[in-house]
């Protein structure tokens, strides 16, 4: 409850407080090495898959082109990994559908230095130009949305940016890989936000860091640029501080119109990774070939932040980080929003800023009870929709109404109201059903 | 990674850790001090109103609930305790024992059990027998009478279907001095008479076997609210607006009118406050419904109290809050992010 009179730290209405379980904050990075084979996803990013270049049998360096972007929103692929293409083939993905993947059979002691580089003179080139160069680094957002970066900063016609938001609220329990690379990797941080700066024109920009991360803050603010158009401000540590409508009313006190994106308020945000990847890989020419992936969970046996080619399937991450037996659940993502997947084969990807090994006895099967209207999931509700009205509608189908009457669409899925319930309902759970019956009910009849 | 089956689940994968049956055992646990109270003060009679109550609530949901064992959500059991606490010590248990089957064969178990009942089934149960018993509901007994832990109060084994005897004669072999046969709020109604607060916080005073001391009962809300069992705002704002129409009404006539703190202090509006209006299932849940829903419960109850032919209005001001928790949420959805008004 806020009381009014205090000084608060910036923060939002509503959400929860979780166990964090942060304990891999405080390890620093490691890499990780290379799997025997890579299963480089043309389907990394949100948009139309990436072509693919390449053909089988064709031998690739790491940082080489293999798949190149199908229009403006889409982004490249570059080989993770030095070796030779196997095959082009379907892999399970972590929403369940085969995508497809390029098979890279890794030459065996093969060096982690990138091998091929794409520079460009970046000094004189206007924001528009920018923006294309960044398309070729094919960083798409690494906050799990997988937005191409590139495209979420070029301004929309008619919108002014007026700030950038760096996201490094990291709200997710068991995530720490945004703390590591603040503290780390400030410098990179600062160096992606001057470019996109360059990109979208915004005079300012705002780092949003949780008060549980205040090392981060301390990184933060000694690699700040003299000239004061970096700030960093510390906001609560509640969850979902990091979700993009939430960290912006935190720190700006501005709320984003329903339906309309961050932009049409004059605000773009970029997570912190996605800002220190851009900074780092731009000025060398490079491309995405791996990215920071925290590893966590009571099953995990050597948990930790590890640099993992992008395409190494889980089933050797898994087996390299010790992964217990009593493993039951596998998660890509934090445990709020993360999903679980249907196979060890499921390949690292852009967007994957967290796997975590859960056991059985951490996430027990609970009964369902009716709802007893207690409220608690109304409080909870970071964007005060009304889900205990939703979930009685949602248990009659009637979701026509749940989108007209109670903005069942505005619902981004934080999952807060089914973490608070008593009755164990799995509300997110049905609003997400009811959108896709929603989206896709012209499909099917 | 050894071979075996990984599960598919739906996120998020973390919970609070608070349970249906978690919220009911405390409320029961909060309860039992209550209780405890109210047998050391009215014997032998009292134990055995709150434990046929209870058992008759416990036998009717388990009867009614054949393909599911629904006693293990414990709400059953809350009903039949409250139920018990708001009935007089002496109450014929016959006549309990209809109160619990009513209670929650149609104040719950008819509408489709916990959480779809539109009313407290406590009181639903209340409401009937008061209808149906109104000498036994107002017959009342001394506290602390000197022979209640050996002997039961002769109406408590009254024989089903009939008249339970007249307890006059009993009550003066107690010993008891300057008994009235009369609660707190009956003697201001008809006499004009207010009880000390003194006497009211501390339970020293004629009522219904749980109702007699305000104190014990607002620190074991007091319990709930902290745990965050018990939503706090809706007895701030009972509570609150009861107080302030009290307060106008004295103003205007502070001859006729009693303080303030009697109102809240007398009678079941404390026990009424604490674990009815607060029912879950029936009080609204937006942040401004449940504002207005303890408002009109706290406005209710003084003017019926003040204006009713009854002593009491508690009851009848939670089921009108109830009747209108439905309307409440419907006018008072809260403003989604991002729409209306904009706080820049």
């Amino acid at each position: 409850m806020r009381l009014p009179f205090f000084n608060h730290t910036p923060t939002f209405d509503h959400g929860i407080h979780p166990v964090y379980h942060k304990e891999t904050g405080h390890l620093p990075i490691r890499r990780f090495p290379f799997a025997p084979k890579l299963y480089v996803s043309l389907e990394q990013h949100i948009g139309k898959p990436a072509i693919a270049i390449v053909r089988v049998g064709q031998e690739v360096l790491r940082g080489e082109l293999i798949a190149k972007p199908d229009g403006l929103f889409s982004l490249p692929i570059h080989a993770p990994a030095t070796g030779i293409i196997e095959a082009l083939e379907p892999m399970p993905s972590d929403n369940g559908e085969m995508e497809m993947c390029i098979v890279i059979r890794v030459y065996e002691a093969d060096t982690q230095e990138v091998q091929v580089r794409y520079p460009h003179d970046l000094e004189n080139m206007s924001g528009r130009e920018l923006a294309l160069v960044m398309q070729e680094v094919g960083v798409a957002g690494k906050g799990g949305a997988t937005f191409p970066t590139h495209a979420k900063l070029i301004p929309p016609n008619g919108c002014t940016i007026d700030t950038i938001i760096v996201n490094g609220a990291e709200c997710e329990p068991f995530l720490t890989c945004d703390h590591r690379i603040m503290v780390e990797r400030a410098q990179d941080i600062m160096e992606g936000i001057k470019y996109a700066r360059r990109v979208c024109g915004a005079p300012r920009a705002i780092i949003g860091v949780e008060d549980n991360k205040m090392d981060a803050v301390a990184a933060l603010e000694a690699a700040l640029p003299a000239d004061g158009s970096v700030t960093v401000k510390v906001v609560e540590t509640k969850y979902p501080q990091g979700a993009a409508e939430t960290l912006i009313t935190a720190l700006l006190g501005r709320e984003v119109p329903a339906g309309k994106r961050s932009s049409s308020i004059g605000v773009v945000m970029n997570n912190v990774m996605t800002l220190a990847y851009m900074g780092r890989l731009l000025p060398l020419g490079e491309g995405m070939t791996e990215r920071i992936v925290t590893i966590a969970g009571p099953s995990v046996e050597r948990p930790g932040n590890y640099i993992v080619p992008l395409g190494t399937p889980l089933r050797f991450l898994l087996e390299h980080v010790g992964a217990r037996s009593t493993a039951t659940e596998v998660i890509l993502g934090g445990p709020m929003m993360g999903t679980t997947i249907p196979s060890v084969d499921v390949p690292i990807t852009k967007g994957v800023c967290g796997v975590l090994a859960f056991g059985k006895k951490d996430a027990i099967p609970p009964q369902i009870y009716p709802c007893i209207h207690c409220g608690e999931c109304v409080n909870a509700c970071p964007k005060k929709l009304n889900p205990t009205q939703m979930g009685l509608l949602a248990a009659k189908r009637e979701y026509d109404v749940m989108a007209e009457q109670f903005m069942l669409g505005e619902c981004f899925e934080c999952g807060c109201c089914s973490y608070v319930c008593p009755s164990h309902i799995p509300l997110v759970q049905q609003f997400r059903v009811a959108k896709y019956f929603l989206k896709n009910r012209e499909k099917v009849t | 990674m050894s071979k075996h089956r990984i599960e598919l689940r739906a996120a998020p994968h973390q919970h609070s850790g608070h349970s249906v049956p978690t919220i009911m055992r405390n409320v029961v646990y909060s309860m039992l001090p209550i209780c405890g109270f109210s047998v050391w003060q009215y014997g032998l009679s009292a134990l055995a109103l709150l434990l046929t109550v209870t058992a008759t609530c416990l036998a009717t949901e388990r009867l009614l609930n054949r393909n599911a064992n629904t006693l293990g959500d414990w709400s059953a059991a809350i009903t039949g305790i409250l139920l018990g606490l708001t009935l007089p010590p002496a109450f014929p248990l016959w006549m309990a024992i209809v109160a619990g089957f009513v209670a929650i064969a149609i104040g719950k178990a008819m509408f489709g059990g916990l959480g779809h009942n539109p009313f407290n089934p406590a009181l639903v149960g209340r409401a009937f027998v008061q209808a149906a018993f109104p000498v036994a509901i107002t017959t009342w007994v001394p506290a602390f009478s000197a022979n209640r832990f050996s002997e039961f109060v002769p109406t408590t084994f009254t024989a089903p279907l009939m008249m339970p005897p007249d307890i006059v004669g009993w009550v003066k072999q107690q010993g008891v001095d300057a008994f009235t046969g009369a609660t707190p709020l009956a003697r201001w109604k008809f006499e004009n008479v207010t009880a000390s607060a003194h006497d009211l916080l501390t339970g020293t005073v004629t009522a219904s076997a749980g109702e007699t001391s305000a104190l014990l009962i607002l620190l074991c809300g007091a319990y709930l609210a902290i745990r965050k069992f018990m939503d706090w705002r809706i007895p701030v704002a009972v509570l609150g607006s009861a107080a302030l129409t009290a307060w106008a009404f004295q103003l205007y006539n502070p001859a006729h009118y009693p303080d303030p703190l009697f109102v809240l202090l007398s009678g079941g509006l404390m026990i009424g406050t604490i674990y009815m209006a607060t029912d879950m299932a029936t009080s609204p849940v937006t942040p401004v419904g449940v504002w207005i829903y303890g408002g009109i419960i706290g406005v209710m109850t003084v003017i019926i109290r003040y204006f009713g032919g009854l002593t009491e209005g508690v009851m009848y001001a939670i089921l009108l809050g109830n009747a209108l928790t439905p309307l409440i949420d419907q006018y008072t959805q809260p403003r989604v992010y991002g729409t209306g008004k904009e706080k820049s």
